[in-house]
């Protein structure tokens, strides 16, 4: 067993782990913070893909952004969604969450049949960029072509989706604007 | 090197959390964090075949416009549910039943 394999094992373990956690627990607050981990151990998981770029994006989009506005929304819907929120059944493995369990089970055996079957380390396209080279390097400097590809070959969907996530903001600056602000 | 399978085994894994997550909570920011972990299981599967395009970054790139997107939903997604909290002082997705007041 190689290093990588076994950073990879304890990347694993700590994203699935976690998650598992955010699935089980009821306190809503823990299981934020646990989402947290899950997303840093997900960041570990894109830097041993040789995904450096996507890596620091990830922890600046999500740890800095998202979590921090999950956190700003649940302190602002008040105590009484926190009080709600604590009656619900403390097991994981209870009747309630029987449905729940049956469905993330099912689709579990289903996709990793699917996985299993599609051998997806001997698919032909991968055989021909290794044989050709054209697998990222491990020395980061693939960056550099992340930096050329995007302001040329996905110049297109690059602007399509700043105009998006503006468009995004300022609807989600709207809605979140109090009603008594309109009249005024 | 790690090989793709094992990628995929973990994504698989993590999709079937976040769906379980979206079903059994009954908690609409519990749900948008579920919704999150199948996002990022996709993610997770894009960025690891990106490895095998160096020339041209499909996967890289397009998983980097797949989380600026999931910032944009939760930002909408985290406004509608502040919205439903002060309308109906609750943000249990059951109990948000009807479309007038």
């Amino acid at each position: 067993m190689t290093m990588v394999k076994i950073l990879f094992c304890l990347m694993a373990f700590v994203t699935l782990g976690s998650a598992l956690v955010v699935a089980a627990g009821r306190n809503l607050v823990r299981s934020i913070f646990m989402f947290f981990v899950t997303l840093f151990g997900l960041a570990g998981l894109y830097v041993l893909a040789l995904a450096d770029f996507v890596a620091v994006t990830q922890v600046v989009i999500y740890v800095g952004g998202i979590l921090v506005l999950i956190l700003f929304a649940f302190m602002l819907s008040g105590k009484e969604a926190l009080d709600k929120v604590e009656e619900q059944s403390s097991k994981f493995i209870s009747l309630k969450n029987a449905p729940a369990l049956f469905l993330a089970g099912l689709f579990v055996v289903i996709m990793l049949n699917v996985v299993f079957k599609a051998e997806v380390d001997n698919l032909p396209w991968i055989h021909r960029a290794i044989e050709t080279h054209n697998v990222m390097p491990v020395d980061g400097t693939g960056i550099n072509e992340i930096g050329v590809n995007l302001m040329t070959r996905y110049l297109l969907p690059f602007e399509v989706i700043s105009i998006l996530l503006m468009v995004a903001l300022i609807g989600a600056a709207h809605l979140s604007r109090r009603e008594g602000a309109n009249q005024s | 090197m790690i090989a793709q399978q094992d990628f995929m085994i973990v994504s698989v894994l993590l999709f079937c959390i976040g769906l379980f997550i979206i079903v059994s909570k009954k908690n609409a920011i519990q749900i948008l964090i579920g919704i999150e972990l199948m996002l990022n299981a996709a993610i997770l599967n894009l960025v690891a075949f990106g490895k095998f395009d160096r020339a041209n970054n499909g996967g890289q790139v397009f998983a980097l416009f797949a989380i600026v997107l999931a910032a944009a939903t939760t930002a909408v997604a985290l406004a509608i549910i502040l919205n439903v909290y002060r309308r109906y002082k609750t943000i249990n997705p059951d109990k948000i039943n009807q479309l007038r007041d």
